[in-house]
């Protein structure tokens, strides 16, 4: 019995390493396979957040561009760190961006636009992840793209960098734009 | 030709790693003083090779030589010198080379200062740390070339990210690393003694300056760290439980647990196969936090570029690395014998109830960090562990440790008097008490819990100072005397003192900036004043300024206290055009009573700027006191016992008792 205290350590890490070494394989988290990819955006029906200046949406007002759908939270480092490559995206790139404010407090979500600035068009409140899960997304930030038709057309999940814009979105960007 | 070069140096030491690896344990085995020597030498030559290595990657970050891979995807021309050299550890393949520069400086002082060991012992040390390099140089040679080039050599690098173009990552990483690293010494000398089979107090004594130099830069690393966070992040936090920080916490934590545990393994001879196993983990949370923040499995501000492969092999160095030691231990750990009888109420037992603790603590931590990720690999979905549960969770076990702490260092070895113990902590209740009514009469918003964090650090003071005046005698004999015998205690009495003194600092820091925090939001425009704890803030100009590889609008701001002007900060809105990134730079005036944190932000519609004023009561306490226990453990390294060679155990407790009582370093 006591035999088989002193092996325990040796079987918990062996246990832990195993399980990583599933959770690794396939794993590419950038690039998760989606469910939704080509089909339609769900129908979601957000409201405004309380402090923002920018209405809410729905899923409906949305037809007719090719817009980014960015799923973040002020309390999300991610967030921080992909927002000033969103911002460049809109700007120099003229790509309407479409916010889902996922489990925040209304003022620290206000807060983090005031001091970051606020590239979004448009932000609906998902206080309760709801949106989130009908986006099935697997954390914040994630950023869907939507083509004119409305279909989820690619799904980033983790912050958008510099090196994503160029050799993913942009491309994918043009292509769907024509 | 360079490159090619560093590259065949990577290689050429990766087969004399493997040489240390295997020879010096047969060596040892046989008795073989040829291939016992070769351990160290081995070592010098991998030292001197990773030295030409990493040395010329510096150099073409310094000339910016884009025909590299490397350099071009992290860098670029217009840098100023000081971020090109600190980019070279600003991204994976740079900063793993980095860290093989760093295993290989260790193996080279082990060979040039492990003296006093005996030479079968110190090449099998030698030789498993050679694994450890063996398996890292592998890593970098087949999954992460820095070396790689690029034809045709583009003109100009992609860049730096702006967030690290700051003197902090001078320092944070190689110091974060060496602490990570020089935990594989201490792991090499606890396989080493599994391989021989005995731990006694004379290991104790050799593997302990190696466990007090990886503490205190590891300590030093996490402080850097967590200041950088403070001031380059812009967020007036300081610590965010986030997972990559609770990766190079875990190894702080074990290994605090270790640095006391090795202690009763010297004096005691016992707790031994507790030791070793401790040894063994601290290690391996540095490589867990090598796994998660260089595999992908996490997304943070820390994660370098996502590579699956990457994450596999490490998952693999860390599987054997920990599953073959702790199959040894299974074997050996049960005949190893305490000698002596176990009293609870003894130095010893105090100093389990720590290890207990800090188990705990490192347990809680590990859960925190680990469980969303398994939850995430089992089910899909992703759950954030945030502040509220290790405030919940890890703070309830930091309140007995402290509590215990100094009362555990005023009992005698075996067979402590508890009583005598509290009544000596008598004065430190005094200090207690008096911090307690200090913070809950300085400001309004002092809660008990604010005033019981005061009390905590009152105490711990209190409890070093008593700590040292009973080890001068106080009591025992003459006041007259009382001076001498402080001025002749060994500089491990210090160094515990020092180090508690350092918590204390902490705590109050911790406690104080969590509680009296003041932060204001508010739009300013030109002229307009805001008043912040006191403190007038007037927005004096923002205007454009242009940097070496950024160009900023800048926000000047006017401190001023009762009309008497305090300073004058300047917060940037910084762009990088290279990197396409924006970062925001903070004011800060510190002193030691209080920050004033000034952090401007995006110009509204009506032409005011949004400005984010702080006021930290004592927040560079928290800096302080991580900086006093670094600091202790340098002065610990000094006491006389490790200086001395003492290979006999015998003698060495002889010489290591020059005042009455017996010195007990670091408790």
């Amino acid at each position: 019995m006591r035999r088989l205290l002193y092996v325990l350590p040796a079987v918990l890490v062996a246990a832990l390493a195993f399980t990583f070494a599933i959770g690794l394989r396939d794993r590419d988290p950038s690039a998760l396979p989606s469910a939704l990819i080509d089909r339609p955006l769900p129908a979601l029906d957000l409201p405004a957040v309380e402090g923002v200046d920018l209405p809410g949406w729905q899923t409906a007002d949305l037809h007719g561009e090719v817009m980014l759908v960015n799923v973040f939270a002020s309390w999300c480092p991610p967030c921080r760190v992909e927002h000033p490559v969103l911002t460049r995206l809109t700007e120099v790139h003229g790509v309407p961006l479409i916010g889902v404010n996922y489990k925040d407090a209304p003022e620290a979500a206000a807060a983090f636009l005031v001091e970051l600035g606020n590239p979004y068009r448009k932000i609906g409140g998902d206080f309760e992840g709801r949106a989130g899960l009908e986006l099935g997304i697997s954390g914040v930030p994630e950023t869907f793209i939507v083509d004119a038709d409305g279909h989820i057309r690619f799904r980033h999940a983790g912050p958008v960098l510099p090196e994503h814009v160029e050799q993913v979105f942009l491309p994918l960007l043009r292509e769907l734009r024509g | 030709m360079i490159p090619e070069l560093a590259h065949l140096a990577l290689v050429i030491a990766f087969g004399v790693a493997l040489v240390q690896s295997t020879l010096p344990l047969a060596g040892a085995a046989r008795n073989d003083a040829g291939l016992i020597g070769l351990a160290s030498s081995a070592a010098w030559a991998q030292f001197v090779l990773l030295t030409f290595s990493f040395g010329a990657l510096v150099h073409l970050y310094m000339v910016s030589d884009f025909s590299i891979l490397n350099v071009y995807q992290n860098s670029h021309d217009s840098k100023p010198m000081l971020y090109k050299i600190t980019g070279t550890w600003g991204n994976h393949e740079g900063s793993l080379l980095l860290w093989v520069w760093v295993l290989t400086l260790f193996g080279a002082a082990l060979a040039a200062f492990g003296k006093s060991m005996p030479a079968t012992f110190k090449a099998r040390v030698l030789a498993v740390q050679g694994m450890v390099t063996v398996a890292f140089i592998a890593f970098t040679l087949f999954t992460s070339n820095p070396f790689e080039r690029l034809d045709p050599a583009p003109l100009e690098g992609t860049g730096l990210n702006p967030l690290l173009q700051d003197p902090g990552l001078a320092f944070h990483p190689p110091m974060l690393y060496i602490g990570y690293v020089g935990f594989s010494i201490t792991f090499a000398f606890a396989v080493a003694a599994l391989i021989e089979g005995r731990v006694d107090p004379s290991w104790a004594r050799w593997i302990r300056p190696w466990v007090l130099i990886a503490w205190s830069s590891l300590t030093l690393g996490i402080a850097l760290g967590s200041y950088w966070a403070y001031y380059e992040l812009g967020w007036g936090g300081w610590w965010f439980w986030d997972p990559v920080e609770n990766a190079s916490f875990l190894p702080w934590l074990a290994g605090t647990a270790l640095l006391h545990s090795i202690i009763v393994v010297e004096k005691r001879d016992s707790l031994k196969s507790w030791t070793i196993l401790l040894a063994i983990f601290t290690f391996g949370f540095s490589l867990l936090g090598t796994f998660l923040v260089r595999s992908g499995v996490l997304t943070s501000v820390h994660a370098f570029a996502v590579d699956p492969d990457r994450g596999m092999f490490i998952l693999l160095i860390l599987a054997v690395a920990l599953v073959g030691p702790l199959l040894l231990f299974a074997w050996r750990a049960p005949q190893m014998r305490a000698s002596g009888a176990f009293q609870p109420i003894s130095r010893e037992g105090a100093l389990i109830m720590n290890n207990l603790l800090l188990a705990a603590a490192t347990g809680v931590v590990l859960l925190g960090t680990l469980y969303p990720l398994f939850l995430e690999l089992v089910t899909g979905e992703k759950i954030s562990v945030g502040p509220p549960f290790f405030n919940a969770t890890f703070i309830p076990l930091m309140v007995p440790l402290l509590l215990i702490l100094p009362i555990g260092t005023l009992l005698a070895w075996k067979r402590g008097d508890l009583r005598r113990s509290l009544r000596l902590m008598s004065l430190a209740a005094v200090a207690a008490i008096a911090l307690a009514l200090v913070a809950a009469f300085t400001d309004p918003r002092s809660t008990i819990v604010t005033a019981l964090g005061f009390a905590l650090a009152g105490w711990l003071f209190g409890g070093a100072v008593m700590d040292l005046l009973q080890r001068a005698g106080i009591g025992r004999s003459s006041w007259a005397r009382l001076p001498a015998r402080l001025v002749s205690l060994p500089g491990s009495a210090y160094a515990a003192a020092v180090a508690h003194t350092g918590v204390a600092v902490t705590v109050i820091g911790i406690t104080a900036s969590s509680a009296w925090q003041t932060e204001v939001i508010t739009s300013m425009g030109y002229g307009d004043s805001q008043r912040v704890a006191g403190y007038n803030v007037t927005l004096a100009h923002v205007g454009p300024v242009q940097g070496p590889n950024w160009i900023a609008n800048e926000g000047t701001f006017e401190v001023e206290r009762d009309g008497r002007h305090i300073a004058t900060l300047t917060s940037d809105r910084r762009h990088y055009p290279v990197e396409g990134t924006s970062t925001t730079e903070v004011g800060i005036t510190s002193n030691l009573w209080r920050d004033v944190y000034v952090v401007i932000g995006e110009q509204t519609g009506d032409g005011l700027y949004v400005v984010r004023l702080y006021h930290n009561p004592l927040v560079v306490w928290i800096w302080l006191g991580t900086l006093l226990m670094a600091v202790a453990a340098v002065v610990s390294m000094a006491d006389r016992r490790f200086r001395v060679g003492a290979p006999e155990p015998k003698r060495a407790k002889a010489a290591a008792a020059p005042a009455a009582p017996a010195p007990q370093a670091g408790s």
